[in-house]
């Protein structure tokens, strides 16, 4: 059985390999046919035609896509990320200090989420009709259904404009106590946390009411068993595949999806990064950060494939 | 006897989806003395489920107790509060549930669940509760009693869980037992040694039972006494043998009517020169990849030949899983069959459906099990019945509503129900509709899979009555497909039976009573009889039950 286990693991990940590889040609190309020319715009409308072929040469765009796009596969698997066409710097360099922030957002963000949701999604589908469970649902759509830039704007009116208790704009630098910290992460994080947690709650309540409606949650029912052991013993844990999976779909979000956020928090991570690099025309930069998304996102997905696998005593 | 149980003016109420209340147990009342067993026996809705499980305080979703008292050991059920009545959940009152494939949480050991009782209610240690464990599964005949609990719930068959379920109710010392159907979906090869091991188990231990059940041969060889149910209330209540041998209501008359199979001449005769109408010879089918042979890896149906002569009916018997439901499939051309031939009136048909001339394809139909799948929810009856008929004959408008009330009356139903949707019939009815669906192509040929399988006795009596006259009115053929002996017995001119995907023997009417291939003669000796005797006297050869029994 387990060499069965290991063979279905091994196609998943050998899958996100594919996978991976696909978006970064994707992505490569898609990069490449966006208007304008690279040269171009770095060296300005006053650039003589032969300076700017030199430049080409140099920068290797003369060369053709299939070629280029070679070189930076090649470069991505050895670690050289390349240099960035904007300010010339490793992006290796650019990335690090922003992947780190990018983290830490997200770290922070599913620490708080993670536990909170799966408490409301678990204790909202057991006690599944009351009152509780109607007030957790409604707030759980209406989350949904606001964008989260509207969210994230109305807390910045309220909480800095009016109020004047946060700052608006996350500034890493200026952080110099535990106070600050706090002050800097208090609306990102919750914004955040709201946009995650509902569709983790939703997913969960409905992956345990599946399960409680099962006739071994009845038959445990009728071993007399408390309503704790039913949930945590006999709900949980075949209710594990779909939660994890949607865990992994809204933790992939905190890494890829948090542009917006980002952006109107003005907060240094890799999203505020790569929407800059759009405006620069900065082609590495922007496909550097479309694929580390991606294999945020695939790597996420694939732990929650394997833990599904392994928690379906079917295949262990 | 003291008694044991007492159950007083029983009411259990049921909300609707509208939010109306109905009283769907109005008014039982049975008593139940220590170490006796009791059925509870009536047709699906009766109220037979949600008495027993009222015994252990608990109503289905939607269901409450609404008056009356359910006196179990001197303890009220319907007064105790949720704590109290946890408490005698699983040791005093214990539940062995209608599908054990389904009760069994497939995440845990077997060993895990079955002991789990010990655990919730502090019984005794662990060791001590596996060590019992392992005691009731020798004494449920399981095999390798040491072992078995250390596998998951799907790595062993249905009829072993059935009695890990029996072991899982035991191990907590009960006074009585509830058995919910724990039979209902096994193989008749399978159902002898499950009840054995109940029956002996329970009169070893002198614990009380209440079986639930529709199948009153079951239940005749497990049951002291049988209470009759209908409509959620008691028509009739009395010791096995005065049941069976004298029933008084009208109802449990029906019930043992439904059940005796009934001599009917055929009309089928054997004329000599008859050309067989549908022919097959040497039919492949199954799934999974094709291997290199352009066969199927799994092979579902192997090589099977039959004939079928026109106005007589064959009849194809077999476990679950021998293959009988994917060779009807396969000769209505929806599997399409990977080797053989398919003949029907002389002419050789394609393999596949979509491949078949229309006409091919109206005169042959397939009637399936689940009426409630094969009708269209959102549809009503009219446009059921009327959709075969714009399709193979184009018929439009009035004389297409005069050809649905001519079917609706075909299967004795009333035309006021061609408004109707398939949720607004009942069982037989829908079972009717979809046979009438068949009907409506003007076939010669109609495959009926499991079509009374999903019903009660006497609705399923009365289905099987009104295909024979059909036959009669319409000249048709079946091929009648069944688990159920005295469904084909009641039916058919011929009998195949089939094994493992392979047809082992072919048995006309007359030559039912002594089959000749050993699995065929433990099959039919395993269909349970009316007598109260037959289980405890019944001597199955060994060897067979070895080669060919369940489990």
């Amino acid at each position: 059985m387990n060499s069965e286990i290991a063979s279905m693991i091994g196609k998943r990940l050998v899958i996100a390999v594919i996978t991976l590889l696909i978006v970064s040609f994707a992505v490569f190309f898609a990069t490449s046919m966006l208007p304008g020319d690279t040269a171009t715009i770095l060296l300005g409308q006053a650039a003589t035609p032969d300076a700017v072929a030199g430049l080409r040469h140099a920068m290797h765009l003369d060369e053709p896509a299939v070629l280029r796009f070679l070189r930076w596969i090649a470069g991505l698997v050895t670690g050289d990320l390349g240099t960035s066409y904007a300010n010339n710097m490793p992006i290796s360099k650019l990335i690090s200090a922003r992947f780190v922030n990018t983290m830490e957002l997200a770290g922070i963000t599913a620490l708080i989420s993670i536990p909170f949701a799966l408490t409301l999604g678990i204790t909202s589908a057991v006690m599944r009709g009351t009152l509780y469970d109607r007030i957790v649902t409604v707030l759980t759509i209406g989350v949904i259904s606001v964008p989260e830039f509207m969210v994230a704007s109305t807390a910045v009116l309220i909480f800095a404009v009016y109020l004047k208790w946060l700052p608006a704009i996350s500034f890493v630098n200026e952080v110099h106590s535990l106070y600050d910290l706090l002050r800097m992460y208090a609306m990102p994080v919750v914004t955040l946390t709201f946009v995650v947690s509902a569709q983790i709650i939703r997913m969960t309540r409905a992956a345990v009411i599946e399960t409680l409606s099962t006739p071994y949650v009845e038959m445990a029912l009728l071993k007399g068993a408390s309503r704790s052991r039913i949930v945590l013993r006999h709900a949980l844990p075949n209710a594990l595949g779909p939660i994890v999976n949607a865990l992994a779909l809204s933790l992939s979000y905190l890494i890829g999806g948090v542009i917006i956020i980002e952006t109107i928090f003005n907060y240094p991570g890799i999203a505020k990064l790569m929407v800059d690099a759009v405006a620069t025309r900065d082609l590495p930069l922007i496909q550097t950060c479309a694929v580390i998304f991606c294999a945020g996102y695939l790597i996420l997905i694939t732990i929650a494939d394997i833990i599904a696998i392994i928690s379906n005593p079917r295949l262990r | 006897m003291s008694k044991l149980v007492e159950i007083k003016n029983l009411h259990v109420e049921a909300t609707t989806d509208a939010g109306r209340r109905i009283e769907i147990i109005k008014g039982v009342n049975i008593d139940i003395a220590k170490g006796e067993i009791v059925a509870l026996i009536g047709e699906s809705g009766s109220g037979k489920t949600t008495i027993a499980l009222t015994l252990m305080g608990y109503t289905r979703p939607g269901c409450r107790i609404a008056g009356g008292a359910l006196l179990v050991d001197g303890k009220d059920m319907a007064g105790l509060s949720e704590r109290e009545r946890a408490k005698v959940r699983g040791t005093e009152v214990a539940y062995v549930p209608q599908s054990a494939a389904a009760a069994f949480n497939p995440s845990q050991t077997i060993m895990d669940q079955v002991i789990e009782v010990t655990r919730i209610h502090g019984l005794m240690t662990p060791d001590k509760a596996r060590e019992r464990a392992i005691e009731l599964f020798k004494a449920l005949s399981l095999p390798s009693p040491e072992t078995i609990g250390e596998r998951y719930p799907h790595q062993v068959s249905g009829g072993q869980l059935q009695r890990l379920a029996a072991a899982m109710a035991l191990i907590g010392g009960p006074k009585l037992v509830i058995f919910d159907e724990p039979t209902t979906a096994l193989d008749v090869t399978t159902q002898i040694d499950v009840l054995k091991a109940f029956k002996s188990v329970m009169k070893a231990g002198g614990i009380a039972g209440v079986y639930v059940s529709h199948d009153l041969a079951v239940v005749a060889q497990i049951a002291d006494r049988i209470v009759v149910l209908k409509g959620g209330e008691v028509q009739e209540e009395g010791t096995t043998e005065a049941i069976l041998s004298t029933p008084s209501h009208p109802y449990t008359q029906e019930l043992l009517s439904a059940f005796e199979p009934k001599e009917t001449q055929f009309a089928g005769k054997r004329t000599d020169k008859a050309r067989p109408l549908l022919e097959i010879e040497n039919v492949i089918a199954g799934y999974g990849p094709i291997q290199a042979d352009g066969l199927p890896f799994m092979k579902a149906v192997n090589s099977v030949s039959l004939s079928v002569e026109k106005g007589r009916n064959l009849g194809i018997i077999g476990e679950s899983g021998c293959g009988k439901s994917t060779l009807a499939r396969c000769i209505a051309g929806i599997l399409p069959a990977s080797a053989g031939n398919i003949i029907f009136d002389g002419k050789e048909l394609d393999h596949d459906a979509r491949r078949r001339s229309r006409e091919a394809l109206r005169e042959m139909q397939i009637v399936f099990q689940y009426a409630d799948t094969a009708l269209n929810p959102a549809k009503p009856i009219e446009d059921i019945l009327g959709r075969p008929l714009s399709f193979y004959h184009g018929l439009k408008g009035k004389a297409r509503d005069a050809r649905v009330d001519e079917l609706l009356d075909m299967v004795r139903l009333p035309k006021a129900l061609r408004y109707r949707h398939p949720s607004e019939l009942s069982g037989g009815q829908k079972q009717r509709i979809n046979f009438a669906r068949a009907l409506a192509a003007n076939p010669k040929l109609i495959i009926c899979d499991e079509i009374t399988s999903a019903l009660d006795t006497v609705v399923a009596a009365a289905i099987i009555e009104l295909l024979k006259e059909l036959q009669r009115e319409l000249d048709l053929s079946y091929i009648f497909i069944s688990h159920d002996l005295s469904v084909v017995e009641a039916i058919c001119d011929e009998i195949m039976v089939m094994y493992r995907g392979e047809k082992v023997e072919h048995l006309t009417r007359e030559d039912v009573k002594s089959p000749t291939h050993p699995y065929s003669k433990l099959l039919f000796s395993s269909v349970p009889k009316l007598d109260p005797t037959w289980l405890d006297t019944l001597v199955l050869e060994p060897e067979l039950v070895r080669q060919y029994g369940g489990a």
